[in-house]
């Protein structure tokens, strides 16, 4: 087991549980929790998130999250609506983020089904969190938001149009797919944020 | 490119699956757990659980069920049978599954939709429905196709869409366990009026009619149960003939 002290940020609008045991099948029992000092202390922290912008963005408020998570030195890794909230702002319910990426997530077009539902490939994978991952993977995603490319982006993704499948900036990482349920793929790129 | 998907659908009583399953390698065959990892690690893209016991003093067992099925499954997975309230669904989704399936529940109170959508986002939300068809239009069933509602299928679809829906599981009674095909002439006539994915369901028999219900059908997804379980169709095999028909999935 590995000794890592992982915290994953539990603010009632992430479907934390799935994260959690997707560590555990990596043999890492991360801590769920929304106190601050937990969190500051955490080797890495993981920030997940599923729902509305706005209403997530007001819980992260409410707990002082907010101010928290720009501050943290230890790797981030934020997932899907986590991922959005750590932008400049979200066209979903507009809502000022954490402004870590100087970038807008955006609404989908109509112009195919939105949410954007389902396994889709990655390409042109840059940085660790890639490591071994080749390209064209196919990834599991679920989103009526995206990120557009952007200077920041480590991966990218086409669905009506190509958007970022991920992000990296410093010690933020992002991804809007679901590692946790990405099969072996998104497991080994868990890994690869546990390795960091 | 975004995938089509394969969905085998698991129906579950007591905490166990029901319906006879052909799974020699699996220790326990009548194990949910077992399965699905079996299934995940075939290349399945999602599961289904259904839970057809769905009395309220069983559901600590379906809970403790999809608990079990969380920590070991690293796809996603949908649950339903017998949900009724916002309640029903944090506790499933607390426990880890990522989406849930309502049915008659809706029906009865299509504001539950509406509620679920608010509350949990559309992207857990699939409305399953069942439906038949007769001489003038397809008509909405109840209790697994028992019980007619007088409600046309393609307003009670727009009305799950415009309510919040995020996926639609459509199954057609006229076709389910005929193994001729999917419906696919109506499918096509679902994609293309909703914004929303749809999933196909009934009538799977042969590896041409999923590669029917994505090319004729427009379906986002394709569900079956015994074709799986008994190993008529195996989904290696299928995903390489579907990609061989130029449909993209994930191998």
């Amino acid at each position: 087991m590995s000794k890592q002290n992982i915290v994953i940020i539990d603010y009632k609008a992430g479907n934390v549980q799935s994260v959690k045991y997707a560590l555990e099948r990596l043999g890492v029992y991360a801590k769920v929790s929304n106190c601050e000092e937990t969190i500051r202390q955490a080797d890495k922290v993981i920030f997940p998130g599923v729902g509305e912008a706005a209403w997530a963005m007001k819980k992260l408020k409410e707990t002082g999250l907010d101010q928290l998570i720009p501050q943290l030195k230890q790797p981030v890794l934020g997932i899907c609506l986590g991922m959005q909230l750590m932008c400049t702002s979200s066209e979903e319910g507009d809502t000022k983020g954490l402004g870590l990426f100087p970038v807008k997530t955006l609404k989908f077009p109509a112009e195919d089904k939105v949410p954007h539902m389902g396994w889709n490939q990655i390409r042109q994978q840059k940085a660790e969190l890639f490591n071994g991952i080749k390209e064209n993977s196919f990834v599991y995603f679920v989103h009526s938001y995206y990120v557009p490319l952007n200077e920041h982006t480590t991966s990218e993704t086409h669905y009506i149009r190509s958007f970022s499948a991920s992000l990296q900036k410093a010690n933020f990482y992002a991804c809007q797919f679901h590692p946790e349920k990405s099969g072996d793929i998104g497991q080994e790129i868990l890994n690869n944020f546990i390795k960091l | 490119m975004l995938a089509k998907r394969i969905i085998p659908c698991l129906d579950i009583k007591d905490g166990r699956t029901v319906k006879g399953i052909n799974f020699v390698d699996l220790k326990d065959a009548g194990d949910p757990v077992e399965l699905a990892k079996a299934y995940a690690e075939q290349g399945a893209d999602e599961l289904i659980f259904l839970d057809i016991t769905a009395t309220h003093e069983k559901r600590k067992t379906l809970l403790e069920l999809v608990e079990k099925v969380a920590q070991v499954l690293n796809i996603p997975f949908t649950v339903g049978g017998g949900i009724s309230s916002c309640e029903d669904v944090a506790q499933i989704l607390k426990a880890g599954a990522d989406k849930i399936a309502i049915n008659s529940s809706a029906v009865r109170r299509p504001e539950l939709i509406t509620e679920l959508a608010n509350r949990f986002g559309s992207q857990c939300v699939v409305l399953a429905v069942d439906a038949r068809e007769t001489e003038d239009a397809w008509e909405v069933y109840l209790n697994g196709g028992r019980i007619p509602t007088g409600i046309k299928l393609f307003d009670w679809l727009k009305e799950a869409e415009r309510r919040g829906a995020g996926e639609i599981l459509f199954t057609s009674m006229n076709h389910d366990g005929t193994k001729n095909g999917f419906a696919n002439k109506a499918l096509a006539e679902i994609s293309e009026m909703l914004s929303i994915p749809l999933i196909a369901s009934g009538g799977a028999g042969n590896m041409q009619h999923f590669a029917d219900a994505f090319a004729k059908g427009k379906a986002d997804a394709a569900l079956a149960a015994s074709v799986f379980h008994y190993k008529e169709i195996e989904i290696p095999k299928l995903k390489n003939y579907l990609k061989s028909e130029s449909i993209p999935v994930r191998l």
